[in-house]
């Protein structure tokens, strides 16, 4: 699988953007793979407070319900309401569907995070077991 | 200094496992039972696209984890009527009727679906995860019977074939008369060349279909299921799972064992009143069930629809609209052929109201759902 190069990935399969000071976040394609039909999408309101490493709302399938965890610490400037009414979007295109944005507390965090080629390698050792 | 090592019990695979994998069915441990929950989209499989198949045309299903226990001899419809709180003394040969098994206290053992195959013949068809405790409980409460008790469960691979157009697909396969075989009735005939096989005219979907039953043979299982999807291929068939399994048999309000029958609830709670004749003088249960009927029930299973955002989840607490717990979910799911996100909660009697509001609480927040009429579907009469 190829991962898009242009962003930087968490061990919970979601991917983080940089774009000057903010931040586009989103769930993986191996995440929607792993989840089956997509249902219910909770996210933040404007405003909130995100901490690297929190939840900060949930993805539903049709059988579980799975938490969502921030990938760097700051503030959500934006929200994707598009996701409400049609969660299958993050089917569709993971890569391509948005959740949120954010200004970033400490674009430093980012180097925490993974590579594309890393992240790749991640769900392959992942699968392995 | 050694450390000791625990096993645990190996996983049961059916016959037709190595078939799921290859498809790509993305499999779950159910009760101990490696199975497929749902298959890839590229076979059609997905559980929303799944379950709109079944509806609207047709689905298969492997459900060989399912147990079977025979009874035959002179005594065999007096061991049934002893153990079964239906009445089988109703069933013509070929007939089958749902059930259940019922421990002393009128709480539920299992459910079961009743046939009778023949004059003296009986067969039971089981929960997956009750197999064992099922069998044992039949044979120990019919040893004063005249009656043979047998669990075939590993006897057989047993197909569901599901939907509008199941009678289609599988007439294409059988040189039975399906037209002639009634719901809840049974027949037996060649059926991918194999002879004498039992098809039923039941299921778990809340649609109209039938269940085969085949050798346990891997090799002739994986031929028969491949066969089948061939024949299928022009009605649009599809590989079914536990995924959708739940979320069909659920929108029809049908039980399932753990969740809406127990060990801990009765049959007056579940509302499973017309399947348990009172008239039949004597069966495991008559007098509890008796004795609990005068009391009168302080729960009962009631139907709710999430009326704001949020999906009500298996085991979720119920809260009035003061926010007082009052009871709980029982099975809560979206429901892929309704677009909505329903529910079966144990309520008190009183708020099994229509239109009701009440407040389901989904981490952490009371979120409101109505009182709905029950099943959730019906599927639409044949002209």
């Amino acid at each position: 699988m190829n991962y898009p190069a242009d962003r930087k990935y968490t061990k919970q399969h979601e991917w983080l953007k940089v774009v000057g000071q903010q931040a586009v976040v989103g769930i993986t394609d191996h995440a929607q793979e792993e989840l089956g039909d997509i249902v219910f999408v909770e996210l933040p309101k404007v405003g909130a407070e995100l901490s690297a490493g929190n939840t900060f709302g949930s993805v539903e399938s049709v059988k579980a319900v799975s938490d969502l965890y921030a990938p760097a610490s700051g503030t959500v400037t934006e929200v994707n309401e598009e996701l409400a009414t049609s969660p299958e979007k993050l089917n569709k295109d993971a890569h391509g569907s948005w959740m949120l944005k954010m200004k970033l507390k400490d674009p430093g965090e980012i180097g925490d995070l993974m590579s594309a080629a890393a992240y790749d390698q991640f769900v392959t050792e992942e699968a392995a077991h | 200094m050694c450390a000791v090592e625990v096993t645990a019990a190996a996983v049961r695979k059916t016959a037709l496992n190595a078939v799921h994998r290859q498809m790509g069915a993305k499999m779950v441990d159910f009760n101990g039972w490696d199975m497929p929950v749902e298959y890839p989209a590229s076979v059609g499989g997905g559980i929303i696209n799944e379950h709109m198949v079944v509806r609207t045309g047709v689905g298969i299903f492997d459900v060989s984890h399912m147990g079977d226990i025979h009874l035959a001899g002179p005594q065999a419809l007096a061991a049934v009527q002893h153990v079964s709180m239906n009445d089988a003394s109703r069933l013509a040969i070929g007939q089958a009727q749902y059930s259940a098994l019922l421990y002393p206290q009128g709480t539920f053992v299992d459910d079961v679906i009743v046939h009778r195959l023949g004059k003296d013949e009986y067969f039971l068809v089981i929960n997956a995860g009750t197999r064992e405790k099922d069998f044992n409980w039949v044979r120990d409460n019919t040893r004063q019977f005249d009656c043979a008790v047998d669990n075939l469960s590993d006897a057989f691979t047993q197909i569901a074939i599901q939907g509008p157009k199941a009678v289609d697909l599988l007439q294409k396969l059988t040189d039975a008369e399906l037209a002639a075989v009634k719901f809840y009735w049974v027949t037996r005939g060649s059926v991918c060349g194999l002879e004498n096989i039992l098809i039923a005219r039941t299921g778990y979907t809340a649609e109209d279909g039938f269940e085969i039953y085949i050798p346990a043979d891997n090799e002739i299982s994986a031929r028969v299921w491949n066969e089948i999807l061939s024949a299928g291929k022009e009605f649009g068939v599809v590989p079914c799972g536990l995924g959708s399994r739940n979320t069909l048999r659920l929108e029809g309000k049908l039980p399932l064992y753990g969740h809406e029958i127990s060990d801990t609830i009765n049959v007056w709670e579940a509302g499973l009143d017309r399947f348990c004749k009172m008239e039949k003088p004597e069966f495991v249960g008559r007098e509890a069930l008796d004795k609990a009927k005068s009391e009168g029930v302080q729960r009962t299973l009631i139907g709710l629809e999430m009326v704001d955002r949020g999906i009500a989840r298996d085991g979720y607490k119920v809260m009035n609209d003061a926010g007082r717990e009052v009871g709980y979910v029982t099975s809560g799911s979206p429901a892929p052929f309704l677009k909505k996100n329903i529910a079966l909660a144990y309520l008190p009697p009183e708020f099994g109201e229509i239109g009701r509001t009440v407040k389901v609480e989904i981490r952490g927040q009371g979120v409101t759902a109505k009182v709905v009429p029950t099943p959730f579907y019906k599927r639409p009469k044949k002209v």
